[in-house]
C-alpha cells in the first residue's frame, strides 16, 4: 500500500479543560486537493498544526508521505509546504531575501533558479527586492505561498488562505493552486469560504468541537445530503403543505428546501391549485453552505466508507 | 509527481544551520547603528564619566590607573549585555510577530536552532567588545598580559550571556516579561560585578554576595587577562564558568528538546 499523503491516526490534542482533537483519523492521499472545513475551534488549525510539527500531539500519530513528524520529522518537514493564515513576515529582510532564507533552512542553497520561477508565477517580479514592510497585504500573501513552495514539497497545506483577499487576487490564488494540484502537488485546503471549497475541493471533512462529522467526496456530500433548494418569487398564500418545507422568505420571495427532484412537480402543483402565481423561479442543488448548517445544527455524522 | 527538491539537486542531508546562524548575524547587522554603535557609545560614556569622577581617588589595582582598571570590565559588560540582548530580543520578537513559525517548519533540529541563536549572540557580544575596546583603548591602554584568559572569558561569558538570552527569549510572552529579566536580573547582576570597583574592598557581606554572582567571574578573570591581577584565582572564575555554561546550556536544550512553551 503506497504512503498517504497525510495520515492522522487516533490523533488527540487537549488543554487544561478543552479537547481541541478528539481522536480525528484522516486520509489524504497524494494528488487529492482536499477541503478541511469547519465552524472556529472546530479543531483545523490544531490539526495543520500537529501535521506540520508546530504542535506536540497529546497523543496518536501524523504521518507526511509515511514520514512520522515526530519520530521522522526530517524527512516530513521536508514534504510539506505551510502557508500560515496570518500575514507574518519579517520586516528585516527584502522579499527575495526572505525567499533565499527560507530556503536555506531547508538546506537548499542554490536554489535562484527555481526562487526567481516562483517570484516570477506569483507575479512578485516587481517587488522582489522591496522590504516586506512595504508591500499590501495581499502581496504578502502571496510572498507567503512563495514561502511554502521554495523546496518543492509534494504536500501543500493552505490555511484560510484567501481570508480577507479582494475578488481578483482570490481568483488569481485559485488559479495557482489548481496549477500546483494538476502538476501533483496534494493540497490541503482549510476555509471558511464553503464556496471556495466547493469550487476547488474533490473531498472534503468537516470538523466540529474537534471530532470528523464528514468526510467524504464533495459531489458526494452535495447531493446525499441536502437535496434541491427552490428558490421562486410567488404571489399569493402558501399552502400549509408548501409552507412546511419554507427555508427561507422575504414578502414575495420564498426558498423552499426539497428532498428531491420528485417532489418539484407536487410542489408547483399545490401551488396552482392553491392560486398562487409564480413569477420567478430557479431549481438548484443545494450548495456545500447548506450542507454545512445542516450537519452543524443536526449533529449528524456522514462518514463515506 | 512532485518530490522534494532536495532528493535531486541537492545534497540531501544539508541542514538549516548555516542559513539560521547567517540571518541572526544578518538581523542584528542591518540594524547596526541600534546593535553595535550605540552600545559601543554607551561603554565610551560609562569610561569618561567614572573614569574622571573617580581616576584620582581609586586605586583598584596596584599600579593600574583606574581609567585603565576601567576598560576591559566595561568591554565584557558590553559583551555580556549584546550577546544577551541578540537572542533574547531576536526570539521575542520572532514570537510576538508570528515569524518564529518559518524557522520552526523546516527540518532545524533542536540543537541546530540552539547552536545558531547562541553562536549569533557571541558574535555580536564580541563585535560590541571589540568596538568598545576600540575606542577605549585610546583613553586609557590597559596593557594585556595573558591574552588567552582573554579569549576563554570572552567567548565563554557570551555563551553563557547568550545561552541565558534564548532561555529568556523563550519563556517570555511579553516584551514587558524580558524587560524585567533584563532590568532585574542582568543589570544588576553586571553591575554589582566589579566592572567599577574592585570587590576586595567591599565589606565581608557584600563580598559574600559578589563570589554568588556568576558575572562576577567572568569580569574578574577576563580582566586577568589584562592586569595579570584578580580578586580570585582565574581557574577558580574558568571552572565557575564553565560549569555555569554547562548548567544553562543543558536547560536550554530541554526547552528546545520539549519544545517548551515554542511548540506547546
Amino acid at each position: 500500500m503506497s504512503s498517504a499523503a497525510i495520515q492522522v491516526v487516533d490523533l488527540r490534542k487537549t488543554y487544561p479543560g478543552v479537547v481541541a482533537l478528539d481522536n480525528v483519523s484522516l486520509r489524504i492521499e497524494p494528488g487529492e486537493f482536499f477541503g478541511l472545513l469547519g465552524p472556529n475551534g472546530a479543531g483545523k488549525t490544531t490539526l495543520i498544526s500537529i501535521v506540520a510539527g508546530l504542535t506536540r500531539a497529546t497523543s496518536g500519530r501524523a504521518l507526511v508521505h509515511g514520514h512520522d513528524v515526530v519520530d521522522d520529522y526530517r524527512a516530513a518537514r521536508r514534504a510539506l509546504g505551510v502557508v500560515p493564515q496570518e500575514l507574518v513576515f519579517d520586516p528585516f529582510f527584502t522579499v527575495r531575501e526572505t525567499l533565499r532564507i527560507q530556503s536555506g533552512y531547508f538546506g537548499l542553497h542554490r536554489n535562484d533558479d527555481w526562487i526567481d520561477e516562483v517570484i516570477a508565477n506569483l507575479d512578485l517580479t516587481g517587488k522582489a527586492d522591496a522590504n516586506m514592510r512595504s508591500l499590501s497585504g495581499g502581496m504578502k500573501r502571496r510572498v507567503l505561498v512563495a514561502q511554502a513552495l521554495v523546496h518543492r514539497p509534494p504536500v501543500i497545506v493552505l490555511d484560510e488562505p484567501t481570508a480577507g483577499v479582494d475578488v481578483e487576487l482570490r481568483q488569481t490564488l485559485w488559479q495557482f493552486v489548481r496549477g500546483l494540484n494538476r502538476k501533483g502537488h496534494t493540497i490541503v485546503l482549510t476555509t471558511h469560504y464553503l464556496e471556495e471549497a466547493q469550487e476547488l475541493c474533490g473531498r472534503i471533512a468537516m470538523l466540529k468541537g474537534g471530532r470528523v462529522i464528514a468526510l467524504d467526496r464533495t459531489r458526494s456530500l452535495l447531493r446525499q445530503l441536502s437535496g434541491l433548494r427552490m428558490s421562486m418569487r410567488v404571489t399569493g398564500e402558501l399552502p400549509a403543505a408548501v409552507a412546511s418545507h419554507v427555508a427561507e422568505q422575504t414578502g414575495e420571495h420564498v426558498v423552499l428546501r426539497l428532498s428531491g427532484v420528485a417532489e418539484v412537480e407536487p410542489t408547483l402543483a399545490l401551488l396552482r391549485q392553491a392560486g398562487c402565481a409564480i413569477e420567478d423561479l430557479e431549481v438548484a442543488h443545494a450548495d456545500l453552505e447548506d450542507v454545512f448548517l445542516q450537519l452543524m445544527s443536526e449533529g449528524r455524522e456522514r462518514i463515506a466508507a | 509527481m512532485p518530490r522534494p527538491l532536495d532528493e535531486t539537486d541537492e545534497s540531501p542531508g544539508a541542514s538549516g544551520f548555516r542559513t539560521l546562524l547567517y540571518k541572526e548575524v544578518l538581523r542584528f547587522w542591518k540594524v547596526s547603528f541600534q546593535t553595535i554603535a550605540a552600545p559601543v557609545l554607551t561603554g565610551v560614556l560609562y569610561l569618561l564619566v567614572f573614569g574622571h569622577v573617580l581616576e584620582a581617588h581609586v586605586e583598584a589595582f596596584p599600579g593600574v590607573s583606574y581609567t585603565a582598571f576601567l576598560v576591559p570590565g566595561l568591554v565584557m559588560m558590553s559583551v555580556l549585555q549584546n550577546a544577551f540582548a541578540n537572542s533574547s530580543s531576536s526570539l521575542i520578537q520572532s514570537k510576538i510577530t508570528g515569524n518564529l513559525v518559518f524557522v520552526l517548519l523546516p527540518p532545524i533540529s533542536h540543537a541546530e536552532f540552539f547552536g545558531a541563536y547562541v553562536i549569533a549572540s557571541v558574535v555580536r557580544g564580541l563585535v560590541v567588545g571589540a568596538g568598545v575596546f576600540a575606542v577605549t583603548v585610546w583613553f586609557a591602554p590597559p596593557g594585556i598580559r595573558a591574552p588567552l584568559w582573554i579569549v576563554a572569558f570572552g567567548f565563554g561569558g557570551a555563551a553563557l550571556l547568550g545561552v541565558l538570552g534564548l532561555i529568556a527569549g523563550i519563556v517570555s510572552d511579553k516584551f514587558d516579561q524580558l524587560a524585567a529579566f533584563q532590568n532585574f536580573i542582568i543589570m544588576p547582576a553586571t553591575f554589582l560585578s566589579g566592572v567599577f570597583y574592585s570587590v576586595k574592598g567591599l565589606p565581608p557581606f557584600w563580598l559574600a554576595v559578589s563570589h554568588l554572582n556568576p558575572f562576577f567571574y567572568m569580569i574578574d578573570g577576563f580582566r586577568y587577562g589584562f592586569f595579570a591581577q584578580s580578586d580570585v584565582n582565574p581557574w577558580v572564575s574558568l571552572a565557575v564558568v564553565a560549569s555555569a555554561l554547562a548548567l544553562v546550556s543543558a536547560i536550554a536544550l530541554r526547552m528546545l528538546a520539549n519544545g517548551y512553551k515554542i511548540r506547546n
